[in-house]
């Protein structure tokens, strides 16, 4: 649409006005839960837990952030996060992309039979627990390995790598590399991979998003608290200590020794905020860079959908 | 093999079937490990769905263990709290899926924004919070709502209100699991709409505009009526996952208090499947939740098409 072909009448401009506040009320309920979280880390535990923070910090301490970075746990659910999201992520393309490639080649025998085979499992699965139960005869609960294989496969993701190597390689291309005496191996990867570099990248972060904030794989196939990657440590800090304020027992103790246990339990509320930044700073610090990229994603898979 | 491809007499004939796909044998030979891994990771289990038939036995495994026709779907039916869960997990996913017009009025208002720098402001920090995990955002919702400490709470406290457990409170569990999805995914939503806003013709709207529309009628009459094959592929696919209310949050959510309208079908199953072993019984009810899916995805899709001509498949 070109707007400035089009003169404003001036029932058009109280909608642009109107339309302004209205999106304008839209970022302002979108930024200000995070921006909170973040003022909220780095101001006087006491403050928060009191109510005095709203608008911007209030005495300033950064003590939530080195409790945070003092807890092990923590530096071992980042170790192995960090370590899932790079092998999952790597396991994930190399499930997608030469599969992808292989039913975007409209002479293959039995093409719509495979694509068939991989949209039934869309709809229809087995379950959670014959699933686990698979899982668990193939010796892959409980291992430093079980979350780089399991939840690997995505069929979404592989039906839009393939709508892109369609519309993105010509059929001449795989022709003249035919002619040329390429074998099929040869043409996927040095004829066909260096045209769809675009949809690689995509697939990457959407797979890497993906492990990195994955939670239920690790909750019901990994118990083993050195394996355990960072979204399970987190819940477990977040959401199991939730009460620690409230059930505090101060029947038995003197004033001071009252006045020391809130201290630590305002402490362990103003931790809570810390450490939802520290586990989403890297997606944040990422995300305008990469942002134009999962649009392309989506919109790629969209036009399919 | 191999020898049967070189004999000259053969390659003047049209090629068989099994000739042809030996000559693709490399591809077949790329599209393997994804092949392998689907048949392990989701067709071997559905294998495993027989025992919703059975009385499953460690001991005796899947094939040994005894046929008990439908006992465990005539269990499920007949637990008192059946319908309560059944019923959570329907005012769950139907209210979220009424919520759906959001993204839909949301992307007609950011496509009718004049300036280029203010759109993509809106659209970069209204996609942001879909990248957030569900631990985080349950946290944050945790937080936020805490009784004694959380900024509501706070709000309300300074406003002179009452303090209110909002987790703790059965009533608002609906709410607060639909409206924190909301302000999650509204902007995530938008995407496919404004794509499809920004290839409507300009000379659809100048023409409109030549007839004397207004801004409020362009929409009405030239948006709307451009995006609503998305609107409606979108619809049928919201319909086919009626039953399957995401685990993850509402299992981070709940807590005894609330359980009144928390409980629904994926975490019951987890807590009596997982945790309390009792494999066919939560084998059964998973099934049922899937085979309720896919009837209500065919039922919606088989509408659809009858109606407007679009469909999935």
């Amino acid at each position: 649409m070109k707007p400035s072909t089009i003169r404003r009448t001036g029932a058009d401009k109280v909608f642009d006005t109107v339309n302004v506040i209205i999106m304008a009320l839209l970022l302002l309920v979108t930024i200000y839960p995070l921006y909170f979280v973040l003022i909220a880390s780095i101001s006087d535990p006491f403050e928060v837990v009191q109510g005095n923070v709203f608008l911007y910090p209030k005495g300033f301490s950064l003590d939530a952030y080195k409790n945070v970075f003092d807890e092990p746990r923590i530096w071992i659910g980042y170790r192995n996060t960090i370590f899932y999201t790079i092998t999952g992520t790597l396991f994930s393309l190399f499930l997608t992309i030469p599969s992808a490639y292989a039913l975007s080649k409209k002479s293959l025998p039995g093409r719509s039979l495979l694509n068939i085979y991989f949209l039934i499992p869309m709809y229809f699965s087995g379950g959670l627990i014959p699933t686990y139960l698979v899982i668990k005869s193939m010796q892959l609960v409980n291992r430093w390995y079980s979350l780089i294989f399991i939840g690997a496969s995505s069929v979404y993701n592989m039906i839009v790598t393939r709508v892109y190597f369609q519309s993105n390689v010509p059929e001449e291309l795989y022709e003249s590399a035919r002619i040329d005496g390429a074998s099929e191996i040869k043409t996927f990867v040095s004829i066909a991979m260096p045209l769809v570099m675009p949809i690689v990248a995509v697939m990457t972060l959407f797979f890497a998003v993906a492990r990195w904030n994955d939670y239920f794989n690790a909750l019901v196939y990994v118990t083993k608290n050195d394996y355990l990657p960072l979204q399970m440590v987190l819940r477990s800090i977040l959401l199991h200590s939730a009460t620690a304020l409230e059930n505090l027992d101060t029947s038995s103790m003197d004033a001071n020794a009252v006045k020391q246990a809130a201290r630590l339990s305002y402490m362990a509320e103003a931790m809570k905020y810390a450490l939802i930044i520290v586990a989403s700073l890297p997606l944040l610090v990422a995300y305008p860079f990469v942002q134009k990229h999962f649009v392309k994603g989506m919109l790629i898979g969209a036009i399919k959908g | 093999m191999q020898k049967a491809a070189s004999d000259p007499a053969r390659c003047l004939q049209p090629k068989s079937l099994g000739r042809r796909m030996l000559d693709h044998w490399q591809i077949y030979l790329l599209v393997a490990p994804a092949v392998i891994y689907i048949f392990l990771f989701n067709y071997l289990p559905m294998v495993g769905l027989q025992i919703a038939f059975r009385d499953y036995r460690a001991s005796k495994g899947i094939w040994g263990s005894q046929w008990v026709g439908l006992k465990y779907f005539i269990k499920f039916f007949n637990y008192p709290n059946c319908w309560k869960i059944i019923r959570n997990t329907l005012v769950l996913s139907l209210y979220s899926l009424a919520t759906f017009p959001l993204s839909i009025i949301a992307a007609l208002l950011i496509n009718e924004l004049r300036s280029v720098g203010y759109k993509k402001v809106v659209q970069m920090v209204t996609y942001a919070p879909h990248f957030i995990s569900t631990v985080v955002i349950c946290s944050m919702i945790t937080l936020f709502m805490n009784q004694s400490s959380g900024l509501i709470n706070n709000v309300i406290a300074a406003l002179g209100g009452k303090r209110v457990d909002f987790l703790g409170t059965a009533a608002y569990f609906p709410h607060i699991y639909v409206w924190s999805g909301v302000w999650q995914n509204l902007g995530w939503g938008t995407i496919i709409y404004l794509a499809t806003l920004s290839a409507v013709s300009p000379e659809l709207h100048e023409a409109a505009y030549l007839d004397g529309a207004n801004r409020m009628q362009i929409i009405l009459h030239v948006n709307i009526p451009c995006i609503l094959p998305t609107v409606v592929i979108m619809l049928i696919m919201n319909c086919g996952t009626i039953l399957s209310v995401g685990f993850e949050k509402v299992y981070l959510l709940q807590n005894a208090l609330n359980l009144d309208t928390s409980q629904t079908i994926s975490t019951y199953n987890y807590e009596l499947g997982l945790l309390g072993g009792q494999y066919s019984y939560t084998t059964a009810i998973g099934l049922f939740n899937t085979v309720v899916n896919v009837v209500m995805l065919t039922i919606v899709n088989t509408i659809s098409r009858r109606v407007s001509e679009i469909s999935l498949w």
